[in-house]
């Protein structure tokens, strides 16, 4: 239970990383990673994982 | 560069003369209207007689906000917040955000650190650097850690310089306590709509409360948000300019609206700039083929909405990182490797001061100039409306060669005065890629609505291209003043075409330059 983001289709414009509720998500090489531990899919905070609805790249933060 | 006095000059100016230059300074204040229309060129459009002094003393060397500064006045952009909350129809977020950038621009991202760095270094080399802005690469306002951190270092290293932010507006409102905080008095918010139906044909989505929102419910979200923000910018005292990306077909009209609305919310200036679309961007609007308005359809609207409310005509569409005077960019000099290698950076304050009261100098003996050339209109009569172009590197005189012009500026001359109207990108064209002949084509399909085109020199071979337009090439009025020049070779047309030696025809349109720009 956890996402991931394509990497080739990341612009690293760190949307993503301050609205994760469980900071899961940090800049690595550039661009943006998701560290599965820490990734909950938002189950229970939210009613849909933050960073996918806020990337601005369709279907580049997707379930593993 | 446009650098009117050399700063090397500076250090032979004695203090009682720079006491002088201030007195004269305290004999003209500000510059003065030009009677005519009540509105010339000075100011954002405006001068003090129509605006509050304590409004005109925040706008006056403000390059974007006064159309009379750009002429003499820098800005730069740091590039230090890429992440945005929207999506806009004409954007594609692997480039700069495209409401305050041009398309297919791709700035150099900074840390706030880096960013407080390259600022130094920038003020110290062009000390007619007055505004320090960030607009991107994304949305200022969706980081605003990054956004008021830089803010906070600048403030502190070089305290003259004038903040300013740009926005869309939907995280606005509970971050104007922080804006006025840190003492940005200027923030500029892209308002492209006021109505939902419109409003979701050019937003697909907005993120707001941890939820992406769509189509008509998220445009909704977004016209009420700007519209909140602006009214808690104007309450709060800081000056908001309202930028519009005209899109023919889905709200050229619809602006006049939102014109309307702005300005009953105390908007200061409105700058309706044209749509940039282009397939290579691989923006939404770009690959359906919406196109972006001619030059005579953004003048037309720009004037519908002139009223009694400032318009901006001079915004060039700047990228994230642009440095320099509105129309230059010279940011490849201050790139981040650069400023790594430099270890001490002196930042002179006294020296930017005296630079900047000759700069002011130079600007009061040319709205005297103008002045003077008014007075002598008045003795003539004809509803004769012309548009010139020319070819500038800033100080608000003629001092480019044709060849070498990356813009032209447009200004519109009638017995009311010459007024600055807009200006024309033309840098691809003499640069890169194209023959000769063909370059010099996109340039007079660039100004074909002019009727001469003022310049420091030109060759013979463009001379004859230009005549055979229809277009007058004119270098008469070299190094001289841009408007005292406009309102001189007016003067001389009218009468040419009284004596018959000359018939008046109504010129055509012009086309607005499409493409990523180097600049
Ligand atoms: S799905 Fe939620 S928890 Fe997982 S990385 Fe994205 S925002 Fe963080
Ligand atoms: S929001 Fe999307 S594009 Fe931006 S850094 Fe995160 S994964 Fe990359
Ligand atoms: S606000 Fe700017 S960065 Fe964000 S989507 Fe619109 S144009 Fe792009």
């Amino acid at each position: 239970m956890a996402y991931k983001i394509i990497a080739s289709q990341c612009t690293a414009c760190s949307a993503c990383e301050p609205v994760c509720p469980n900071a899961a998500i940090s800049q690595k090489k550039g661009v943006f990673v998701i560290n599965p531990v820490d990734c909950t899919e938002c189950e229970g905070q939210y009613d849909e994982p933050q960073c996918a609805a806020v990337c601005p790249v369709d279907n580049t933060c997707v379930p593993r | 560069m446009s650098q009117i006095i050399s700063l090397s000059s500076l250090q032979t100016i004695r203090p009682e003369v720079r006491e002088q230059m201030k007195q004269t300074l305290a004999d003209h204040q500000g510059c003065g209207t030009s009677g005519g229309s009540g509105k010339s060129s000075c100011g954002s459009s405006a001068g003090p007689a129509d605006m509050a002094p304590e409004i005109w003393e925040k706008v006056k060397n403000h390059p974007c906000y006064s159309e009379e500064a750009h002429h003499h006045y820098a800005r730069m952009h740091v590039a230090v917040a890429p992440a945005c909350n929207i999506q806009c129809n004409y954007c594609n977020r692997k480039y700069d955000c495209a409401n305050e950038s041009r398309p297919g621009v791709v700035s150099e991202k900074l840390t706030p650190e880096q960013a407080a760095r390259k600022v130094l270094a920038v003020a110290s080399t062009i000390p007619q650097m007055t505004v320090l802005g960030i607009a991107g690469p994304g949305d200022s306002l969706a980081n605003p850690a990054k956004t008021f951190e830089t803010f906070e270092r600048i403030s502190k290293v070089a305290p003259d310089i004038k903040l300013c932010l740009s926005t869309n507006g939907l995280a606005l409102p509970e971050l104007v306590p922080m804006i006025k905080n840190y003492n940005v008095d200027h923030v500029t918010i892209t308002i492209n709509m006021v109505d939902p139906e419109v409003g979701e044909q050019i937003y697909p989505w907005i993120f707001y409360k941890n939820k992406r929102w769509k189509g008509r419910d998220a445009a909704k979200i977004l016209t009420e948000r700007q519209l909140e923000g602006l009214e808690l910018l104007t309450s709060a005292g800081i000056l908001a300019k309202i930028n519009s990306v005209m899109i023919p077909g889905i709200n050229d009209q619809h602006l006049i609206e939102v014109n309307k609305a702005v300005k009953s919310r105390g908007a200061f200036l409105h700058n309706i700039m044209p749509l940039i679309s282009e397939a290579e961007h691989g923006t939404y609007f770009g690959l359906n083929g919406q196109r972006g308005p001619t030059a005579q359809e953004l003048k037309a609207l720009q004037d519908a909405c002139e009223g009694d409310m400032n318009m901006m005509r001079h915004c060039r569409q700047c990228r994230a990182d642009a440095v320099g005077l509105l129309g230059e960019d010279r940011s490849a000099e201050f790139t981040l490797e650069k400023l790594m290698e430099k270890t001490e950076i002196e930042y002179d304050l006294e020296a930017r001061k005296a630079y900047q009261e000759l700069v002011e100098a130079e600007r009061q003996d040319k709205v005297a100039a103008r002045e003077k050339e008014m007075a002598e209109m008045a003795s003539v009569e004809s509803d004769t409306k012309i548009l010139i172009a020319v070819a500038t590197k800033g100080g608000g005189r003629i001092n480019e060669h044709f060849g070498h012009a990356k813009e032209f500026q447009i200004y519109e001359v009638s017995t009311a005065g010459a007024k600055f109207v807009g200006h024309r990108r033309v840098d691809l064209y003499c640069q890169g890629g194209y023959g000769e002949e063909e370059g010099l084509d996109t340039i007079i399909r660039a100004i074909n609505d002019c009727t001469a085109v003022f310049v420091a020199k030109i060759g013979g071979c463009p001379k004859n291209d230009l005549q055979a337009a229809g277009i007058d090439p004119v270098d008469a009025y070299a190094f001289e003043y841009i408007e005292q020049s406009a309102l001189a070779y007016f003067k001389d047309y009218v009468a040419r075409v009284e004596s018959g030696e000359l018939v008046h025809t109504a010129r055509g349109d012009a086309q607005i330059r499409q493409g990523a720009f180097a600049a």
